[in-house]
């Protein structure tokens, strides 16, 4: 942890102290940053899942019966309990975000940051909507 | 990585967190839990199939898929080299996370094209 900064001679010593590998189990805000950060190893997790999801739907009905069976398992099922989880908490985190990373204007106006905010959690609710319906009516 | 690229990347990066943010959760809780375990039933095939073809839903999928892979490459990029302090291979880990991120997304366009 608080290992002397590596020196050699005729080199000026860093002010610097070597920062441990699992700082961010320090404090629950750095805990919270390293499972925000995280989250994107889910978001890349289901990423692939739709791609072989696709790939199953190109080969056969067969292959599209085996991937939904598959999905069914339990060690897929616990994954993707645990992803859902995952991108729920990166999409509040990243709207949360949102206000602070756009500025948005109407004419000279600035649009206040709840309005961004909400604008958001309003598109999220409508996509979620939209996709449901035509997946379940589908 | 070069000082050019890195606004496009992050850019990429926000798009994608947006993106991914607004369909994921619902895609992973029917995908993931809600037809696999029956609460509703899953697509049939042909419906599924029938979805796939339309233009407006490939082309929502495809920007779904790529964005989140840049997404992911970036955050995991510089998750590694702050949170775990991997500097050394900074340059490896970039070429590897984008890599993915391009080769995926070229899968991505192959198979959509030939469900189109």
């Amino acid at each position: 942890m608080d290992q002397p900064a590596v020196s050699t001679p005729y080199h000026p010593r860093w002010l610097r102290r070597r920062v441990s590998t699992y700082w961010w189990l320090g404090k629950p805000a750095y805990l919270r940053f390293i499972l925000r950060e995280g989250s994107c190893m889910f978001v890349g997790w289901f990423t692939l899942y739709l791609l072989l999801l696709l790939a199953a739907v190109l080969e056969g009905p067969l292959a599209y019966e085996l991937f939904v069976a598959w999905s069914a398992t339990p060690a897929l099922l616990a994954l993707n309990v645990v992803t859902l989880a995952f991108v729920i908490f990166h999409a509040i985190t990243f709207f949360q975000a949102a206000p602070q990373a756009m500025v948005v204007r109407l004419g000279r106006t600035r649009v206040p940051p709840q309005a961004v905010l909400l604008g958001h959690y309003a598109g999220w609710i409508v996509v979620s909507i939209v996709v449901a319906f035509f997946l379940l009516g589908a | 990585m070069s000082r050019h690229l890195e606004p496009l990347l992050w850019m990429l990066f926000s798009a994608g967190g947006v993106v991914s943010g607004m369909l994921m959760p619902v895609l992973v809780l029917l995908f993931g839990l809600a037809f696999p375990l029956g609460w509703v039933d899953a697509p049939t095939y042909d419906a599924i199939r029938a979805l796939l073809a339309n233009p407006l839903a490939a082309l929502v999928l495809f920007a779904l898929v790529v964005l989140s892979l840049f997404h992911w490459a970036h955050r995991f990029r510089h998750t590694l080299y702050d949170g775990l302090q991997i500097k050394h291979l900074n340059e490896v880990i970039a070429v590897v996370s984008y890599g993915v991120a391009i080769v995926g997304s070229g899968i991505a366009a192959y198979l959509l094209w030939q469900l189109s």
